[in-house]
């Protein structure tokens, strides 16, 4: 070895500079890759259907809306032994929660009683820039080009990534088959209404805005059955649609906007 | 060579039996599925011929195009349409015609020994007894 330690050091400076460039090189091709694929900017254009609820409007104690999605979409009841709800296997498309857990960053230190108490009607935010979409694996839940965050059932393996990421708890896991035994009707006495398909055991579900009722031209069955015209629905995008009058017009909140995925349920408190 | 007859013969009855599967279906004893043809439709959306082979092929073809690209809407090969559906009791769909599952689709699946899933979550028809 003739080599002294001061061509040792320069050679290695050299070296390691060398390195880093190409690293940080590596880093700016990979970035401008990612941000051309980036959800929000290929939805950028066309549909976003979403959602207004005025709870001014909803009334305390009545669930027309639940019980007609339930029904027409074959969501079980699971029931514990001694017939109160099994809360563990819970499904739910749409369902009433408390202020703190609806908007748990708006809820203060002196929020006013009757806030308090109210339960608010809760759903799928069918968000602009979906988590769920983001992480699952299979790409059974997808954006449709409408705004819809909708799940292809056959596709879903049940890893429940999109439930981990959804901050609004809009998924539910089918632990449990949905059919009672016979196959006949759904678990907890419900009859199976022919025109919707069940899920099976293993498969995630959630509010698909009535897809299959948007294709024959009908409003979701929440929005048309409510008796007190709470629900409105439309296009965000359209400038001149019913919703977004009624967005200008009042003050609206979205559950959790601070997250950033852009939910398209808007709420009159 | 000892015990030559005893060998052989087992030889002969060994072969018998791993061969069995190959002459015992030559007497053509297994019967043909019977299927229960629709009576209210004179033409599926496609040929016999086309639906007997690919009928797995266009399920799955309608069922990418309905849930993901959103048409509802199927055009056959001569230009009939028809609504992209296995089993809505709403509207026209597969089960609108062949109305037995177990007259139509078990007979050849239990014949040939698949066991598609579709039943799992789509509703079967209910049987008209």
């Amino acid at each position: 070895m003739d080599e002294n330690r001061r061509d040792f050091l320069k050679k290695a400076g050299v070296g390691s500079l060398v390195g880093l460039g190409v690293v940080s090189a590596i880093g700016v091709v990979a970035q401008n890759e990612g941000n051309a694929s980036t959800p929000s900017e290929s939805n950028a254009s066309g549909k976003r259907l979403g959602m207004v609820i005025d709870t001014t409007k909803c009334k305390e104690g009545c669930t027309k809306c639940q019980e007609i999605c339930h029904s027409i979409h074959n969501v079980p009841d699971f029931k514990l032994s001694n017939d109160s709800p099994d809360l563990k296997h819970e499904i739910k498309w749409i369902w009433k929660e408390k202020f703190h857990n609806t908007f748990p960053s708006k809820s203060d230190q002196f929020t006013s009683g009757n806030l308090k108490q109210k339960n608010f009607l809760v759903l799928c935010n069918h968000c602009k820039d979906a988590p769920c979409v983001r992480v699952c694996p299979t790409q059974a839940t997808f954006k449709r080009p409408d705004g819809i965050v909708l799940m292809d059932f056959h596709r879903c393996i049940g890893c429940r990534f999109c439930m981990a990421a959804c901050p609004y708890g809009s998924r539910s896991f089918n632990w449990m088959d949905p059919r009672e035994e016979n196959n006949e009707k759904l678990v907890g006495g419900i009859d199976i209404d022919g025109s919707f398909p069940t899920r099976e055991r293993g498969v995630v579900e959630k509010c698909n805005l009535c897809a299959e009722r948007l294709a024959k031209n009908l409003k979701p069955a929440c929005v048309e059955i409510c008796p007190e015209g709470a629900l409105t629905f439309g296009d965000l995008n359209d400038p001149n649609s019913e919703i977004r009058s009624i967005l200008k017009s009042n003050n609206t909140i979205q559950r959790k906007s601070e997250l950033g995925t852009g939910p398209s349920v808007f709420y009159i408190v | 060579m000892f015990d030559t007859g005893k060998v052989i013969a087992g030889l002969v009855i060994f072969v018998a039996l791993v061969t069995f599967p190959i002459w015992g279906s030559l007497g053509g004893n297994a019967e043909k599925p019977k299927l229960v043809m629709p009576t209210n439709a004179e033409q599926c959306v496609e040929s016999v011929e086309f639906m007997r082979a690919n009928h797995m092929q266009l399920l799955d073809d309608w069922r990418q195009d309905v849930v993901r690209n959103g048409n509802r809407t199927y055009t056959s090969t001569n230009g009939t349409k028809f609504d992209m559906s296995l089993s809505a009791t709403d509207k026209k769909s597969c089960t609108s015609c062949h109305t037995s599952k177990e007259q139509f689709c078990d007979a050849c699946h239990n014949y040939a020994s698949v066991t598609p899933y579709c039943w799992e979550c789509h509703v079967e028809p209910k049987e008209n007894i």
